[in-house]
């Protein structure tokens, strides 16, 4: 905040915080489930998607959470009360945790933590509380059997996503999510800085591993055995109705950008353009406009690797659990480690 | 890794299909809009023909789901030929078909031996109370205009005495 002239209380920077913490998380939620859920799905299944509410059915979520704040907040009989009704707020919250990290520009942060990565991935585990708490809380045997395949497949691709970040670590040299962003804009190929040094290049593999991973993290098709809605009715979201089921839908999809925006700061050069491109050589100075320009470069980005997690989701097939562990466990998780293997060698060579 | 020129392929129907249908338009139809015409033999609604009913009940009793009621009481008719005694015929009071309970298998129209029953393609007939697809004979009469003409018989089939 240092960049704008007036000086903003402490009370008055935290409130900005909030409120560009929820359009940071709702805003892509909404575009995410519009543009791929009921368009980029329908088209890809040769029909028309929503088009009564609103031009071109733009208006059809709002519909949609009308609907669902209408409806009646069932909790079972048997159910935990406490427990079931705090579940999903905890999936949501850990998703606006991990907005907190992602820099939208050279002074456009929430916060700017030197283990932001760290922080990161940290967080986002918080939401398998959250999803066994419903699952267990439910009473219910498919929301049971739902949260528990989510914490085992949680927990085995936190790993492989993990190890793929570290080799982007190794590469940049910093966790800070900030300087990942700076060191990739401000790096260059074989002395060419034309583009930046984007570690999709140089980390194809560790982002093909965090893209899987995320793809499982979300628990997306073909990895999401935990909804799994012909064979266990939806898993942990089983029991829930209304208002609650919608945090929890909000919560899915809130993750899905929030994720994809982590990976193109991680891969795809973050808020930045090369600043070769406007002669600029650190972060300090660094055009103010890049504040305003930056948040649309992240979003556009966000769009390009949330339309590929779609795309694969919305075109295979289920995978079976064993399939999943074994994929996890024995291609995945190697993989990521030779990835960290070959990258530390050319640190310390290069 | 056999499995990989699958995935690939299956990425390639969902982006071309994704492509045709914003460039080409999608193979569905906006319904209230635009109504596509059923075939002329679709099973929409079952069209009764009063008059050749003679109420033997074998549908209402060959029916899954029992949703054919008919009810009919007997009445005499003028005699066919001079100086006969009068016929007996029967009469219906009631033939009403529930639609709500109806599973469109089309027995019904099959079984009946006198020709009383008709499939019509017509199918806009959703109500917005659920006792009002019961349809009374008067409404399925009226069906009866909907009944597409029976298509010509193929050459050299054997005609019906």
């Amino acid at each position: 905040m240092s960049a704008l002239a007036i000086e903003i209380p402490y009370w008055g920077q935290s409130l900005l915080r909030v409120l560009g913490g929820l359009v940071a998380v709702l805003l892509p939620a909404g575009t995410i489930v519009y543009v791929f859920l009921f368009k980029m799905m329908s088209f890809m299944q040769s029909r028309l998607g929503p088009m009564e509410a609103g031009p071109y059915g733009s208006l059809q979520l709002v519909a949609e959470v009308g609907k669902w704040l209408q409806k009646e907040d069932i909790v079972p009989t048997n159910a935990d009360r406490r427990i079931f009704r705090m579940a999903p707020i905890v999936v949501l919250v850990s998703t606006f945790l991990l907005v907190a990290v992602v820099p939208f520009g050279p002074d456009a942060w929430f916060t700017d933590f030197e283990t932001g990565i760290f922080y990161a991935l940290a967080v986002s585990s918080v939401s398998v509380l959250g999803i066994l708490m419903a699952g267990w809380a439910s009473a219910n045997k498919y929301s049971l059997l739902g949260g528990l395949r989510a914490a085992g497949q949680l927990i085995a691709y936190e790993l492989p996503m993990v190890l793929a970040v570290v080799g982007v670590v190794i590469q940049a040299g910093t966790m800070n999510l900030q300087q990942i962003v700076v060191a990739q804009n401000s790096g260059s190929i074989f002395g060419f800085d034309g583009l930046g040094n984007p570690y999709v290049l140089t980390q194809f593999v560790g982002f093909l591993v965090f893209m899987v991973a995320m793809q499982a993290e979300l628990s997306q098709a073909p990895f999401d055995m935990p909804i799994a809605e012909s064979e266990l009715v939806s898993g942990y979201m089983t029991e829930y109705s209304g208002f609650r089921f919608l945090i929890f839908f909000i919560g899915e999809f809130a993750t899905a950008g929030v994720f994809a925006m982590i990976a193109s700061t991680l891969f795809l050069g973050g808020w930045g353009l090369p600043f070769a491109w406007f002669g600029w050589d650190s972060v300090d100075s660094v055009a103010n406009w890049m504040n305003v320009a930056g948040p649309v470069i992240v979003v556009t980005k966000m769009m390009a690797v949330t339309f590929l997690v779609m795309w694969v989701r919305f075109s295979s097939p289920r995978l079976r659990e064993d399939q999943l562990q074994r994929f996890a466990w024995k291609v995945l998780i190697p993989l990521s480690l030779a990835n960290i293997m070959v990258t530390a060698v050319f640190k310390v060579v290069a | 890794m056999a499995i990989v020129p699958g995935l690939v392929k299956g990425l390639g129907v969902t982006l071309s299909t994704l492509v045709r249908t914003v460039t080409k338009g999608s193979n569905t139809v906006q319904y209230p809009h635009e109504k596509e015409a059923p075939p002329v033999r679709a099973r929409g609604v079952i069209a009764l023909h009063q008059d050749n009913c003679t109420s033997c009940m074998l549908c209402s009793r060959s029916c899954p789901d029992w949703c054919i009621y008919i009810e009919a009481h007997k009445e005499l008719a003028p005699p066919r030929r001079e100086g006969g005694k009068p016929r007996q015929v029967n009469k219906l009071d009631r033939f009403d078909i529930d639609y709500a309970l109806c599973m469109y298998c089309g027995i019904c129209v099959e079984v009946c031996p006198f020709d009383a029953l008709f499939w019509s393609p017509e199918y806009e007939y959703s109500e917005p109370r659920i006792s009002d697809l019961l349809h009374d004979k008067t409404k399925l009469s009226e069906w009866m205009e909907t009944v597409p003409e029976a298509p010509a018989l193929e050459a050299g089939a054997e005609k019906k005495k």
